[in-house]
């Protein structure tokens, strides 16, 4: 029973809160949009973080265990084929598998390819698979002759006998798949060297002491872990998020003060209407409870609609307005859309960042506001 | 330092807790000292303004508190992946000193400002505050708790660096070779088991004849309490096994993740829940004698049994389901 009565009592109050809120549409609007705002940028950040994350992470799901590459003078170099051939012997490496791969500059419509050299090509010398990205940013298409300058400076034409489906867009949009003799034609490769080793190891545990063994065996080599890849990009995901959420607390910080400001600075109007409710009976509690309701309905409404906004953005508009920041390495990639997610997480810290810091800046205010005497309100 | 934005929500959200607390506490010094109800004076006036605005506060900030509880212990796991060897937040609450202290803080202090809650609530229903000097002798001294906390969970964030070491959660809280857990959970899970059902089935009947007599409160506010730790304990010992259908893993914060329904937030919820009203019937009967608290607290008293039974007897049943519907059999 007095729980059917209070529910009732909630319903009124809330009821009172919303149509006092639409009388005053012009004064909260001000306060809505520049929360919806800051709503709005936060989750866009957030959703952007982790879509890249998952897309990271999907690029790196095929990756091989180790990678061995070989270093002169503390630089990346080429790395011999006989390598590959000793390390295959280190007990627990199931294979050790040489790779060709580069990055080409054209100069011709001002894009960077990655070019790799598969371990079976299927389509004979002269021939290549690209990206959508290549095809895109060189205007050609399906059967068509794409020019390549070799490093001796002589024009090499390449004829494109499919373009690429795209299942992770990040990767395959700027690729070029070639035959391992036009590779090494083309950047004046040596036979017996390759660009690094991709070292598949079967037992996960075994990783850390085969990448020291290949240490000890070659001092001349670098053995990266694929394990160490993906903390990495993680790492610099979260911290770029970070980097931007440190940028946008100014206007947080703003917003707060904004909303204290709003909060505590009453028109005249206000104060009679509480004056004239405690008069007819309502305690300050009950005041407060109002104010509760009142705060709700606009941190709900803002933290909805901003989130939809983000959401918009960043999955339906591939987040056009921080893009270029949080992708960072990005050169050639113009149409990259993002998988929708979202999570409970999320919103529990955007709810974080965004409500409750409001709802704390509109206590004290709204206190104040609840605790007029009504006589010295209606007498002014 | 890692630089995530939920790490940069419970840092600004925990030291806003902190500034209502700290808030709440000094004006809570100047109820102590200057209250006094028979007093028209502007002070006094101005001192139960005052009040509504530190009830108001606690509210909010207990709230934060139990959302902030759970967003830790996500964020804890949603970051194992930068720690070798972390597989769940059981790891990576392990990789400085600080993880565990702060856990178990988030924890008591969730318990600690519930009770507030409830005295808070009980003293406002009366028209002459009664328990005014008690209750803020009580938030006061909460607040180096929490304030422990935010400083705790700030060195943890800060202390946290990538790559390092640690355990993860199979090797925390099982690994030993003859029962299903080390130390304090090497009891024979036969008996365990019968502590787990036994001990509930006694809270559940004190809390019953509490409410039908309105005798024991004491035992029923004691035994609650304690129920709280044994469900805890049953939680890593056996119940987690069921849940995973594994016989070496115990760990208490695998099953918050998706892959086990987020069936841990169940658990942890109602006990939190169930403790806070069991404890607080007790807590209550202390003050039942006072002349503008004796209408008022036996239905309080009562509301709250039915919440804590209601609870307890949930996460009983949660655990049977999981026992009896598990593919697990030990």
């Amino acid at each position: 029973m007095s729980l059917m009565v209070w529910i009732e009592k909630q319903r009124n109050l809330i009821d009172f809160v919303l149509s006092s809120l639409l009388r005053r549409k012009g004064k909260n609007f001000a306060l809505i949009a520049a929360y919806i705002l800051i709503v709005f940028v936060l989750a866009s950040v957030m959703f952007l973080t982790h879509a890249l994350k998952r897309e990271a992470s999907i690029v790196l799901r095929g990756a091989p265990e180790i990678i061995v590459q070989k270093m002169t003078a503390g630089r990346h170099d080429l790395i011999p084929k006989t390598y590959a051939r000793q390390i295959e012997k280190i007990a627990g490496v199931s294979s050790a598998k040489t790779r060709l791969w580069g990055y080409y500059y054209d100069p011709l419509f001002k894009a960077n390819y990655t070019l790799i050299v598969p371990e079976l090509f299927k389509y004979e010398e002269g021939g290549i698979a690209v990206g959508e990205g290549v095809t895109r940013a060189g205007v050609t298409a399906e059967g068509n002759i794409m020019p390549f300058f070799s490093s001796d400076g002589k024009l090499m034409n390449y004829r494109i006998r499919e373009v690429l489906p795209a299942d992770s867009e990040l990767v395959s949009s700027d690729l070029v798949v070639m035959s391992e003799a036009d590779f090494r034609g083309l950047f004046g490769i040596p036979e017996g060297l390759v660009t690094d080793l991709a070292v598949s190891v079967g037992n996960p545990q075994e990783v850390l002491t085969i990448a020291n063994k290949i240490k000890q065996q070659y001092p001349d080599t670098r053995p990266v872990i694929r394990d160490e890849i993906i903390r990495t990009y993680d790492a610099i995901f979260d911290w770029r998020s970070g980097i931007l959420l440190v940028i946008f607390s100014g206007a947080l910080l703003a917003f707060i003060i904004f909303s204290w400001d709003k909060a505590s600075g009453l028109s005249a109007e206000e104060r009679r209407e509480i004056g004239i409710l405690k008069a007819t009976g309502w305690e300050t509690s009950d005041v407060i409870l109002m104010k509760f309701w009142e705060g709700l309905a606009i941190s709900l409404t803002s933290f909805l609609v901003g989130l939809l906004l983000a959401y918009i953005h960043v999955f339906f508009t591939s987040a056009t307005l921080f893009e270029p920041v949080l992708k960072g390495w990005a050169v050639l990639y113009p149409s990259f859309r993002i998988v929708p997610f979202i999570s409970a997480y999320q919103i529990a810290v955007l709810f974080f960042l965004t409500v409750v810091p409001y709802t704390t800046a509109t206590i004290i205010p709204s206190w104040s506001a609840a605790t007029v005497d009504p006589d010295l309100v209606m007498r002014t | 330092m890692i630089l995530h934005p939920a790490i940069i929500a419970l840092l600004a959200g925990s030291a806003l807790v902190a500034f209502m607390l700290l808030y709440s506490s000094w004006y809570g010094i100047e109820v102590i000292r200057k209250w006094d109800l028979r007093s028209g004076s502007e002070l006094q006036l101005s001192l139960e303004k005052k009040t509504y605005l530190i009830s108001t506060m606690m509210a909010y900030a207990m709230g934060f508190q139990l959302i902030s509880l759970f967003l830790f212990v996500y964020t804890a796991d949603s970051l194992c992946s930068l720690f070798t060897g972390a597989m769940c937040a059981a790891g990576t609450l392990n990789v400085n000193d600080f993880g565990y202290p702060v856990f178990l803080l988030k924890l008591v202090n969730f318990l600690f400002g519930g009770l507030w809650l409830v005295l808070n609530y009980t003293d406002n229903r009366a028209y002459d505050y009664p328990m005014i000097r008690k209750k803020y002798f009580f938030l006061i001294a909460l607040m180096p708790l929490v304030l422990a906390e935010v400083f705790l969970q700030a060195r943890y964030f800060f202390g946290l660096e990538a790559e390092i070491i640690t355990s993860c959660c199979g090797s925390l809280f099982s690994s030993s070779d003859r029962s299903a857990a080390p130390g304090i959970f090497a009891l024979p899970v036969r008996l365990s088991t019968g502590i787990f059902y036994g001990w509930h089935i006694f809270v559940l009947g004190l809390g019953v004849f509490f409410y039908k007599t309105g005798k024991g409160a004491y035992f029923f506010g004691i035994a609650s309490l304690l129920l709280f730790f044994i469900s805890g304990w049953a939680l890593i010992q056996f119940i987690s096994l069921y849940i995973y259908e594994l016989p070496t893993h115990h760990c208490p914060f695998c099953m918050l993740k998706q892959e086990y329904g987020h069936v841990g937030y169940l658990y942890y919820i109602s006990a939190l829940a169930g403790c806070v009203a069991g404890t607080g019937v007790g807590m209550l009967q202390r003050f039942r004698h006072i002349a503008s608290l004796e209408a008022v607290i036996p239905g309080i008293q009562k509301r709250l049994t039915i919440v804590s039974v209601t609870c307890y007897l949930f996460f009983m049943l949660a655990a049977t389901y999981a026992m009896v519907f598990s593919g697990f059999r030990l």
